[in-house]
């Protein structure tokens, strides 16, 4: 078993402080969730009552019973994103039944992004995207404020310098 | 009209020849050159002739694409036409050759390569040595046979690659070696008398060893029967020649292209080292000299297709920002693993692999029996195939970030895989991993890259 165990007693600091997201996102996903199923509904049960009767009407509860899955998939989602930011390295952990936990070293950063489209910036939101040299790195942070993403931004710049390594 | 070009191609591709065989040495007139600092260079006076053969393609494939209509202008054309026609495209063919030859120019500074070229939009690139991840010499046949090379450099993050076409083949080799010394970090004025580093052979693969590799290989087999195969039984369904031709050709061309095309590239493969680096030196036809300086290697992947086992191995490295993959075509397990030792110093192959626990078979049947890992204080390595088994490693030093990932059936038989991203874009994943143990594994990678890091050479070596 030589899988790892060499630097257990390296590995074993305390556990990181978890930060999770703030709830700006939830409501966002809730609220488009709701008005797109909403009006699909209305649609569905207006045009089944008038072109196939009444009783057809009642496959626009279909659309309505997949918000409310949907309403509860998006908050058990939303709690299952959350960073910590720990002395050389980011941690971002994410998804509910596909897991998946990043660490990103510090020193590994080549370009840190704050981005906000014209809907997060209505919700007040902005997402930090980090860049390193593979491409294959996926670490993303959505749905921020907007100064906590300027923060960190700040912050994993002037980290990434002070590590600062090559390829 | 069309018969114009390929006269003036013809007509251009015999001159070379004379003013290749005087520039080609660099003589004392380079050097005196030289000892200005900054001083400009040219590219090597057959470059002009090295798009010569363009303008007859286009009217080929033209004609190719549209054989009725080529053969009406043709008719069309007269003598006066013709001659006319010579009398424009030569001279503009030969004025925008000259023209883009004369306004190339490229210097070697302490710390850049800079390239100046352009004759209407100007292109100026200013290539970091530091940031050099391989230096390649390329001489197709025809460069070949005119005695001149093609200096291509390998930087991250450029999609296209700069290169020098064409320099004389003395010149070519000159210049890499002072690029190298000066990327190690020799001192400037020292950097030309270096020279070239003296080279110790590590390996070279006999070309009936290549030509029985490539013979056990399923690959060449399967294409082969493919292209014998699916037109036999397109004729059969169909009976048109032309669907026969159509699917029977590209077919035989990968056929081709798997086993006399793999044959001829990576015929006299030779592996050397030297203080710049590693040097792989290949090819019949289209000979290439590549060099990999130590350090720039991310990922290193020993592939045992089934045939070989036991006997022989492949080995394929990436190298950010390079296309180079293969290091070694084909050789003894011992002496590819001497090569990787070299290619990445410190690193030795572990022997050993750790199995995934038996209920990795509710996840991915039989597959499972092919996955292993073993991690070193060096090296993480995961192995994945069943009959064609590949062994990826990824030195600590060169990961760029760790993951782990569970999906729900993973979670609910307790297993998780884990990432390592490397740069050039590779991923290398231990899968089906104890869930514990993944998780452990994944502190202690982010951990160990960090140390591994800054243990790591620097990028300047000889500094």
């Amino acid at each position: 078993m030589n899988t790892g165990s060499a630097r257990t007693d390296e590995s074993a600091m305390p556990e990181p402080v978890w930060t999770g997201l703030p709830p700006g996102l939830l409501r966002m996903r809730r609220l488009l969730l709701v008005v797109w199923l909403g009006l699909l509904t209305i649609t569905v049960g207006l045009l089944l009552a008038l072109f196939a009767g009444p009783g057809w009407a009642a496959f626009a509860l279909l659309p309505l019973a997949l918000a409310a899955w949907g309403w509860r998939m998006l908050g058990r989602n939303w709690r299952s994103w959350r960073y910590a930011e720990r002395a050389d390295d980011l941690l971002i952990s994410r998804g509910v039944l596909w897991r998946e936990e990043t660490v990103v070293p510090y020193g590994r950063m080549q370009l840190v992004e704050v981005t906000s489209g014209p809907l997060e910036r209505h919700f007040g939101l902005a997402s930090v995207q980090l860049h390193t040299a593979a491409a294959a790195t996926d670490a993303c942070i959505p749905g921020l404020d907007p100064a906590e993403a300027e923060r960190l931004r700040d912050r994993l710049t002037e980290l990434g310098e002070a590590r600062s390594a090559g390829l | 009209m069309s018969t114009a070009s390929p006269d003036s191609s013809g007509h251009t591709s015999a001159t070379p020849g004379s003013p290749s065989g005087a520039t080609a040495l660099p003589g004392g007139d380079d050097s005196v050159r030289e000892e200005k600092p900054l001083s400009e260079r040219r590219l090597h006076p057959v470059t002009p002739f090295r798009r010569a053969w363009a303008p007859v393609a286009v009217l080929a494939g033209w004609a190719v694409h549209d054989p009725n209509q080529a053969q009406e202008q043709l008719t069309r054309l007269t003598t006066t036409a013709l001659l006319l026609g010579l009398a424009v495209i030569v001279p503009g063919a030969a004025l925008y050759g000259f023209l883009s030859w004369w306004f190339t120019h490229f210097a070697v500074t302490d710390t850049e390569l800079r390239i100046r070229t352009g004759l209407l939009f100007r292109r100026t690139a200013h290539i970091r040595l530091e940031r050099l991840q391989a230096v390649d010499i390329t001489q197709p046949l025809l460069a070949r046979v005119a005695g001149v090379a093609k200096l291509k450099l390998d930087v991250v993050g450029t999609d296209k690659k700069d290169e020098l076409a064409y320099l004389g083949e003395g010149e070519a080799r000159m210049l890499r070696a002072e690029l190298l010394a000066r990327a190690a970090g020799f001192a400037p004025e020292s950097a030309r008398e270096v020279g070239e580093a003296p080279v110790h052979r590590l390996l070279h693969v006999p070309p009936g060893v290549l030509a029985a590799s490539l013979l056990l290989t399923g690959a060449t087999w399967g294409s082969l029967a493919a292209a014998l195969v699916v037109p036999t039984l397109l004729w059969l369904a169909t009976h048109s020649a032309w669907t026969v031709l159509a699917t029977g050709l590209p077919l035989l061309g990968a056929a081709g292209a798997s086993s006399v095309g793999r044959f001829v590239a990576e015929y006299d493969w030779t592996v050397g080292e030297s203080p710049d680096g590693l040097r792989i030196d290949h090819g019949l036809l289209d000979r290439t000299h590549e060099t990999v300086p130590p350090g720039r290697v991310q990922t290193v992947r020993i592939v045992e297709p089934l045939l070989w086992r036991g006997r022989w191995v492949r080995v394929e490295l990436d190298v950010a920002g390079s296309s180079n993959s293969v290091l070694v075509p084909v050789a003894p397990r011992e002496v590819a693993e001497a090569v990787i030792a070299a290619v990445l110093p410190g690193v030795t192959v572990p022997a050993a692999l750790d199995r995934p626990p038996r209920r990795a078979g509710w996840c991915v049947p039989f597959w499972w029996h092919g996955y292993g890992l073993a991690v070193t204080d060096t090296v993480f390595a995961a192995r994945h195939g069943l009959l064609r088994r590949r062994l990826s490693l990824v030195p600590h030093a060169k990961a760029q970030s760790v993951r782990l990932t569970q999906g729900p059936w993973e979670r609910f038989k307790g297993l998780a895989d884990v990432h390592i991203d490397a740069g050039a874009g590779k991923t290398v994943t231990a899968r089906l991993r104890d869930a514990a143990e993944a998780r452990e594994l994944l502190q202690a990678q982010a951990d160990r890259s960090r140390t591994g890091r800054r243990e790591a050479r620097p990028d300047r070596w000889m500094a």
